[in-house]
This record gives C-alpha cells, structure tokens and sequence, in this order.
C-alpha cells in the first residue's frame, strides 16, 4: 500500500511525485513505456517560458510565472543544466507590432518582470543574425532554457533516492475504487494507494473516465523539429520567437542548453495518439519560417529531427481537477506545462491538503542530486583526480559528445536505471551527437547487456520490439 | 616536447610516421582512439587493397597490418585507447586515456590523420518514424565483422558508396535479402568495379535516381517507401514503391573528421571538408600537415598510403628546417571539376595534383590553364566522381603564374 501512486512519468508527473516524497508521502510512479520522460517531454521546445503568452486569470498564466520563478532554484538543486538566456518575440509588420505590444500589456499584467519592446535597431544589437525583416520585439530577459528529460529523469532520480518507487512497462488498464483509497491495474498487476495523481499526458482522459470522469477530452497535436549541430549552437543566444497569430505560435530558434541549435515546431491537429512520424511538410515548413526569423541557418548541418505530440485539452486551459476524494486529475498540459512543472506539483499538494490529508515535511529528504553531466568541464587537474580513482573515466566511448565510459556506467548505475540505448542517450548524451551513434552504440550495447546482465540480442533501442541486432552471423554461430 | 605527433593509427597515420622516420625523424607519437591500430581498414575484410601499392590483392586487416609490423619493427612509439581532444594553432595537443589521464604535449610538428564518419540518418531528415534497424552502413559492417552480430535480415540500402555495395554483399553473403539498393543520383558514387562484383553477380537491384521517402515502423523498421525523384532530385508523386524490411542500412557520404582541426584553427576547404593544403600537405597552420581521409575522402588506400608518405617526409623537413624555394600559386577549379588537393602550390618543384569531377562525364578534355592560356590538357574517356584523378605538373609550368584553373570540356 503506497501513499500515492502517479501515473505517467513525465516531467509533470516527475515533479509531483518529488513533491509528495518530500511531503513524507510513500510514492509510486506508474509508467507505460520503458523508461520516463518518453512522452510530450522528451520532444518540446524545452523553453522555460516567460508567461506572457497566457491569458490573465487561466491556470496557464499563474502556474507559468510561478513555475518559471521556481525552476532557476530546482534545476540548481537537481543537478540540471539551465541557462536564462532570454526570449524576443519578433514582429515582421504593423499587424505584428500591434501584436507586440498586446503581448507586453498581457504579460505585465501577469507578473512578468521586465518586459520590454525593443525596435530593430535595439533587435540587431542584441542578436545580430536576426531575420533581416523584423521590425520590432518583445524582449522576456527572464526567459530561460532547460533539458526537459533531463528535469525530469533527475526529479524522478531524486524521488527514489528518497524512497519513490518507479514501475516502467506498467500501463494502467483499470482503476478501481476501495474503501481507502484506489487499486490501480495493468492487466492482472496492480498497485494500492490513498492517492491517484493522473499525469498521463495524452492518456490523462482515458484515466479519467476509468473512474467516470468523462468531463474532458485530450486531442494530439504534432509538433515537429530540426536540430543541428553545436556548430550551429550561438547562432543566436535568445530564443526567438515570431508573434502569435491565426496561424498559432509559428516556427522557433532556440540555442539549447546543450549548445545545438533548435528549430520548430510545427501545429497540426491529428486524430492518432501514438502517431509520432516526422512530415516533408513539415520539414519545409520549418526551413522557409526559420530562414525568416535568422539569417543563414545551414540546415546541412542538421543532426536529427523529431517529433512531439502536445495533449491539447477541450477548454483551452490546464484541466486540474478533482473528481474525487484524492484523485486528482493533471490533463490538458500542453505548453507551457514544462515550465508551470514545479508550480503545479505545488498544486497538487496544497488541493491534497484542503481534502484533508496530512502532509509532512519528510525531514530526512534529501533535495540535492549530484549533477550527471559535467565532467567533460571540468580542468585536467580535477578530470586526474578522478581518473585516478576509476579508469573508466579516461575512456572515452562516444566521441562526437566526448562521453567517457565512466560516465555511462554511472548512468546505468544511477536511478532511475536506463535499460536501452536511448536511455543512455538521454541520461549522458552518448550518440546524440554528429554521428548520432554511428561509432558508440555496439559499445553501449555491450555495457548495457553486461550491466543489466541480458544478452546483447535483447538489448533494445527503445523498449519493447526495438531490438538492435536479429542474431549472430555465420561464423560467430 | 616532441618532434612529430600523429593523430590517428589509420593507413594514414601509420605510413606517414614510417615515411617521417625514414627521413630521420625518431622522436614520434602516434595516438590512436581505438584499441588497435589499423582505422577503418579493421572493418573491411573484404579484398581489393593494396593492387596499386603492392600489386596484388589485399583484405583490409592484410594491408593495414604490412604497415603495422613496419610500425613495430621500427619501434615508433604509439598510444592505443588515446582520444585526442584538443590541438592548439600552437601544436599544443591533449589527449586522454586510462593509464596517463589527461595530458598534453608540445610538438614541433602534427599530422592530422584522423580518418572520416559516416553522414548519419538524422542528416537526411527522411520523414515517418524513427525506429531501431536504421544503421550506417559502416556501423553494420563493424557489429558483422568486427562483433559477429546481424543487424537485420530484410534490407533496403540507401546510398551506393563503396561502404553501401559491400554491405550489399556480405549482408547477402551472412543469409539476409538485401531488397535494393537506392541511390538519389543518376549515377553511383561507387567504384564499378563494385557495382559488378557485390550488386550485379548477387543480382541485387540498383535504382538510381530513387531515394527513401517514408520511414515505417514501431518498435523496429517495418516498412520503407521508395519514390523515382525527378533531375532536381525532388521525389515524384505516384512513383512510390512499399518495401517491407526490417533494416535500413545508410551509405549517404563521408564527412572528414576535423573538428580537432578547427579547434587548432586550420582553415578548411568547403567542398573537401577537409584542411586547405599545399604540396607537401602542409595546412594554413605552419607545422600541422594532412593526409588520408581527414583531408579528403578517397576511394582506395594505396593513394591514402602515398598522401601519407607526402606528409611525413615533409613533416621531417619542416622539424630540421629544410625549405624549398618558394612560390605562391592557388589552384582553381570551374565546378566540373570539384576540387583538387594540394589547393596552393609553395614551392618550386614538379607537383602531382589530385582531382575529382562533379558529375559523369564522357569523353572529356582536362585542361590546366594559367595566365591566360591553356598549360596543359589531357583527353579522358571516361570520368566519374567515383574515381579519383591526377595529372603531374611540371615546375617549369607552373612557374610563372600566381593562380592556374582545373578546368573540364566536354
Ligand atoms: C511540440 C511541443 C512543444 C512544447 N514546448 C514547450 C516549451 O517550450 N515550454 C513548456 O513549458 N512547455 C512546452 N510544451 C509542453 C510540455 O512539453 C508539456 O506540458 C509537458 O511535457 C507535459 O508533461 P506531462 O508529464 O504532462 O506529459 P508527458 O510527458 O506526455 O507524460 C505522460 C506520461 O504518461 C504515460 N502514460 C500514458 N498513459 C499511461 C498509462 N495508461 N499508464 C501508465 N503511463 C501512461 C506516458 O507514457 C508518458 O510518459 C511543449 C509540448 C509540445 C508537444
Ligand atoms: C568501409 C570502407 C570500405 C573501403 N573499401 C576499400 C576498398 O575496397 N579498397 C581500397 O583500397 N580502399 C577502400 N576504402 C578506403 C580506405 O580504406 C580508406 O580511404 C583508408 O582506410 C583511410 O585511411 P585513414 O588513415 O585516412 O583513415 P582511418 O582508417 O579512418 O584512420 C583514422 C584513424 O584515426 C583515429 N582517430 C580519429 N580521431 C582521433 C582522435 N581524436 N584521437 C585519436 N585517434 C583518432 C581513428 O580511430 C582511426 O583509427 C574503404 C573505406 C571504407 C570506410
């Protein structure tokens, strides 16, 4: 019997769940896929947004400045990479100014420090490379940048080294009411809890109505992108964005936090969930606004391109509801979700307190999680001083990304434990770079079967059916 | 402080440290990031290396290892399991591995021989899913004969580089059905004698002028569709074709690997990818010199191995301070002619320029003209960017020019 089980390991679900463990709660994370963060957080803009884009009064605004102040304190305690690198949103016409200044009156009213609107003169100065047609912007100084899976596998990490649990390959199926709390199952497993926290992203509605609550709905929508090289990474230092119109929010240039260059995402209403396939369309879609926005972008130099689903609810706002004593509903969590992260986890405890449950400082929490990336920043002296200790750490595996051997078995090592090769991308960033794995994967293959003890035919890319290798050949058999 | 460092263990690095050390040179260094020397050449047991070189037919492991043993015998120091990280413009490298840590060391002269990568999947921006079963053909080749491991059984190959059509054969030769092989040009960009001997003798199917339009699949590939694409190479509506598979392996191009290179500020060449060289292979940083596939990409190992030798003899000059009488003539080209290596020319001797062409051509004449008129020329039957070309240039005509064109009638 837990405390609270979260459903959907997300970063919304990843910070709820770090919330209730620090709140003295016994957790348990319930996951469909093989490893968390798979989700509309592993494929997003990755923008900790300003909160000026909502509108004034929704759930949207106020847990987007909320969660924006937060996160700088978060990403410290939680050993992730964060930078405030700003946010213009460019305007190309009259129209677009008009836009502009709307935008700056909104996000006033908001709560967000320090707008400004800045003419092209003030624009080129600030970032110089900007598209030769724009006029004016919205300058958001306390916009910042994060790695979204990167948040999220650290809460996640953090929670369980404070005692969470983590069930991956767990997809709830049914969920049954009981005289104290819930019985959550996958098939015939299930799991009991005083407390259900629906984070289930796209699924959060089909959760719902597991319990009756057919109040809302959840559509997907596509969202594209090309990423390129770190050569690419201070082509512009902000991230730009073009002014909301009919249209949407339009195509993005942002640096990210790992030094590449993000461009994207694209908007389109789709009717298949688990429908992740990237889009011709969509890829010229991207290169005609992105040329707009900065000059000479060389999409030669691209390294990937992906695509994320964002789970549009019906109202137009964050669905945070509850349809039952302790069972709470986080649906509807499009952009800015990652940002309000840590602002709706505080949601989430202060509604459990005013339904009457107890919720305890854990005294013993521990907030701080050793950073995981780093090593290749630190001077010769201190890399030594390491080495020394564990020679693993002066072999370098992945060479695009300099990830030394020692790394990535930490990583495996480390909760919470990855069991394919995209789980050690995410967690070390080994095969994420301009071979994308072309060298490094047999050997991450290797120590994934030797650390994990399986074969190397059951290592996978991605869990389930994403198998690396059909078998041996002639000679090896 | 050490006279000649040499980064990479490959046919380059291994021949240009026997060619410094015949010229005198002792004090050398090769670090090499793998756990043996040899480069890619480890990978390819194939034959058909080493016919001009030694005139008879070699594996890959067989030509590397003639180098190898010559590394040994002559006691040329080498580092294994050594990645460099970083070279400084003042030939300050650092480099790690297990047993020394980090370190660094100051050479009066380096050889950049630090090979290519294969262009990956995500460099194509293919659209559909992103699947396991998506290899570079290079990456499949390793798990096969290096590991043991099949990556597939039901194959669709996209690119006809050399990599590609070997891959062809030995995934047909380990029991897979290589389905076809796509090449987006109206040509293939591998050598023919490829072409017969792992695509026609397997009757394997070659469409040119067809690339990859959709990517299926789930877990792992299930599906690719192919499309005909028109002279603009833009996929053709209606020609789509459905191949069921469960691999796709990429031979789409090789990348020279210079990002040491940029960090030790040598200017680059933006068609090569590789370094701005003169004759001796020298870069515009003074001391850093280039060989093998970091320079350009080439098709056989034999020209790699006389490159090498270029650069390491000239390494060995440059570290006892013997220099040529100077000159200064840059070497262009009209775009039929795509590039050539050396791209300048500094001194006042007979130079061999290496060239490639853009497209087939038949019957063409290559000519080499300066000031004003033509210097040279050479009738071709048959060019093909496939196949590197070279033409010598005597001293004497070069001698008074300060730019000569590579130009290409057709
Ligand atoms: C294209 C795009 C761009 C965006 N850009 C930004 C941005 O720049 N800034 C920003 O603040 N926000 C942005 N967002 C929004 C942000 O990404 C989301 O708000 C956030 O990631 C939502 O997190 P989540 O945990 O709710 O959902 P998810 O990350 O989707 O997590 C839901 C999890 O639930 C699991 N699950 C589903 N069903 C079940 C089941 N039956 N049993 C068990 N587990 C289940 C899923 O596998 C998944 O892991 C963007 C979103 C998209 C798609
Ligand atoms: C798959 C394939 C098939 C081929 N088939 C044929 C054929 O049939 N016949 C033929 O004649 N030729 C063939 N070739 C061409 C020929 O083998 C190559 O041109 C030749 O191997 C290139 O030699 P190299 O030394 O420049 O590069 P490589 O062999 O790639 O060697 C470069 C070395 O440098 C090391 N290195 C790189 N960066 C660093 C660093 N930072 N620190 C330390 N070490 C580093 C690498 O690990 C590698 O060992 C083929 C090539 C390939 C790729």
């Amino acid at each position: 019997m837990f405390d609270a089980v979260v459903i959907g390991a997300g970063v919304v679900g990843a910070m709820a769940a770090r919330e209730l463990t620090k709140n003295g709660m016994k957790v348990c994370v319930l996951e469909r896929e093989n490893d968390v963060a798979m989700g509309a957080t592993k494929a997003n803009s990755a923008i900790v947004h300003a909160g000026f884009d909502a509108k004034e009064g929704s759930l949207k605004a106020e847990l987007n400045v909320k969660g924006s102040v937060m996160m700088e304190q978060v990403a410290k305690e939680l050993g992730v990479k964060y930078k405030r690198n700003g946010s213009l949103v460019i305007g190309f016409n009259e129209e677009d100014k008009k836009t502009v200044e709307e935008l700056y009156e909104r996000g006033t009213k908001n709560g967000v420090k320090n707008l400004e609107v800045i003419d092209r003169a003030r624009l080129k100065e600030i970032e110089p490379n900007i598209g030769d047609g724009a006029i004016c912007a919205l300058y958001a100084p306390t916009g910042a940048i994060i790695c979204p899976y990167e948040l999220t596998l650290a809460a996640i990490g953090n929670a369980m080294d404070n005692g969470a649990e983590l069930k991956c390959n767990f997809e709830v199926s049914a969920i049954e009411k009981t005289d104290n709390g819930y019985k959550v199952y996958s098939g015939e497993d299930f799991v009991e809890a005083e407390i259900v926290i629906n984070a289930a992203g796209l699924y959060s509605d089909t959760i719902a109505s597991m319990i009756g609550d057919n109040s809302f709905k959840v559509t997907p929508r596509r969202g594209e992108y090309i990423l390129l090289d770190r050569e690419c990474g201070n082509l512009t230092s902000h991230t730009i964005f073009r002014t909301p119109s009919k249209m949407g929010k339009g195509i993005l240039v942002s640096p990210t936090v790992d030094g590449n260059l993000l461009t994207g995402p694209t908007s389109v209403n789709i009717e298949d969930k688990e429908d992740k396939d990237t889009t011709a369309e969509g890829f010229a879609h991207i290169i005609k606004e992105t040329f707009e926005n900065v000059n000479n972008v060389p999409f030669n130099k691209t390294i990937t391109s992906f695509c994320g689903l964002r789970a549009a609810g019906d109202t137009g706002d964050f669905i945070i509801t509850s349809p039952s004593k302790g069972f709470i509903n986080l649906a509807g969590i499009e952009s800015p979700g990652l940002s309000a992260s840590p602002a709706i986890a505080k949601k989430v405890t202060d509604m459990l307190k005013e339904q009457g449950y107890t919720l305890e400082e854990n005294k013993d929490f521990n907030p701080i999680r050793e950073p995981m990336h780093g090593f290749k920043d630190l001077s010769v002296e201190e890399k030594n001083e390491i080495i020394k200790k564990d020679k693993t750490f002066g072999r370098i595996i992945c060479r695009c990304e300099t990830v030394t051997e020692g790394e990535i078995l930490r990583a495996i090592r480390t909760n919470p434990r990855p069991s394919d090769l995209d789980g050690v991308k995410r967690r070390t960033r080994a095969q994420m770079g301009r071979c994308q794995g072309g060298f490094c994967s047999p050997y991450i293959m290797e120590l994934l079967a030797k650390e994990n003890n399986i074969s190397i035919e059951e290592v996978t890319k991605s869990g389930s059916g994403s198998i690396m290798i059909t078998g041996k050949t002639k000679d090896a058999q | 402080m050490t006279d000649l460092v040499i980064i990479g263990g490959g046919p380059a690095g291994m021949s240009a440290a026997v060619a410094a050390y015949e010229a005198g040179i002792r004090d050398i260094l090769i670090l090499e990031r793998d756990n043996s020397l040899g480069g890619i050449l480890q990978q390819c047991i194939h034959n058909g290396f080493g016919l001009h070189k030694f005139g008879q037919e070699l594996t890959g492991p067989e030509y590397a290892w003639k180098y190898e043993e010559k590394v040994k015998e002559l006691n040329i120091p080498y580092k294994l399991n050594t990645m460099v990280l970083d070279i400084t413009s003042d030939k300050v490298i650092t480099a790690t591995n297990a047993t020394d840590g980090v370190f660094c060391i100051q050479a009066k002269a380096v050889i950049l021989a630090m090979g290519c990568r294969e262009r990956s999947k995500g460099a194509l921006n293919i659209p559909g899913s992103r699947p396991a079963g998506i290899y570079s053909a290079g990456t499949a080749q390793k798990l096969v004969n290096m590991k043991g491991y099949m990556p597939g059984k039901n194959v669709v190959i996209l690119g006809s580089g050399d990599i590609g059509l070997i891959m062809a054969r030995r995934m047909t030769l380990e029991g897979a059905k290589v389905h076809a092989v796509c090449e987006l040009m109206p040509y293939s960009g591998g050598l023919a004698r490829n072409i017969e001997q792992c695509l026609n003798d397997f009757n394997i199917p070659l469409k040119l002028s067809h690339t990859v339009t959709k990517i299926h699949g789930k877990g792992r590939v299930e599906a690719v569709t192919i499309s005909k694409v028109d002279e603009n190479r833009k996929p053709i509506p209606g020609t789509e074709e459905f191949i069921p598979c469960d691999t796709l392996l990429l031979s789409v191009g090789l990348i020279p690997e210079n990002e040491l290179s940029k960090s030790a500020d040598v200017t680059l060449d933006r068609i090569t990818g590789g370094a701005v060289v003169d004759q001796n292979r020298q870069t515009s940083a003074e001391g850093i010199f280039a060989c093998g596939n970091v320079l350009h990409v080439h098709d056989l190992v034999d020209f790699v191995s006389d490159e090498a030798e270029i650069a390491g003899k000239a390494a060995a000059d440059y570290i006892n301070g013997r220099v040529d009488e100077k000159t200064n003539v840059t070497i262009k080209t009209d775009g039929k002619v795509r590039y050539t290596v050396p791209q300048v020319i500094t001194s006042k001797k007979d130079v061999t320029v290496y060239f490639r062409v853009a497209d087939v051509f038949r019957n063409a004449k290559i000519t080499v003209s300066g000031n004003g008129e033509v210097l040279l020329s050479k009738k071709k039957p048959k060019l093909a960017p496939g196949e590197m070309e070279s033409i010598k240039l005597k001293k004497e005509l070069f001698e008074n020019c300060s730019e000569i064109t590579f130009a290409l009638e057709v």
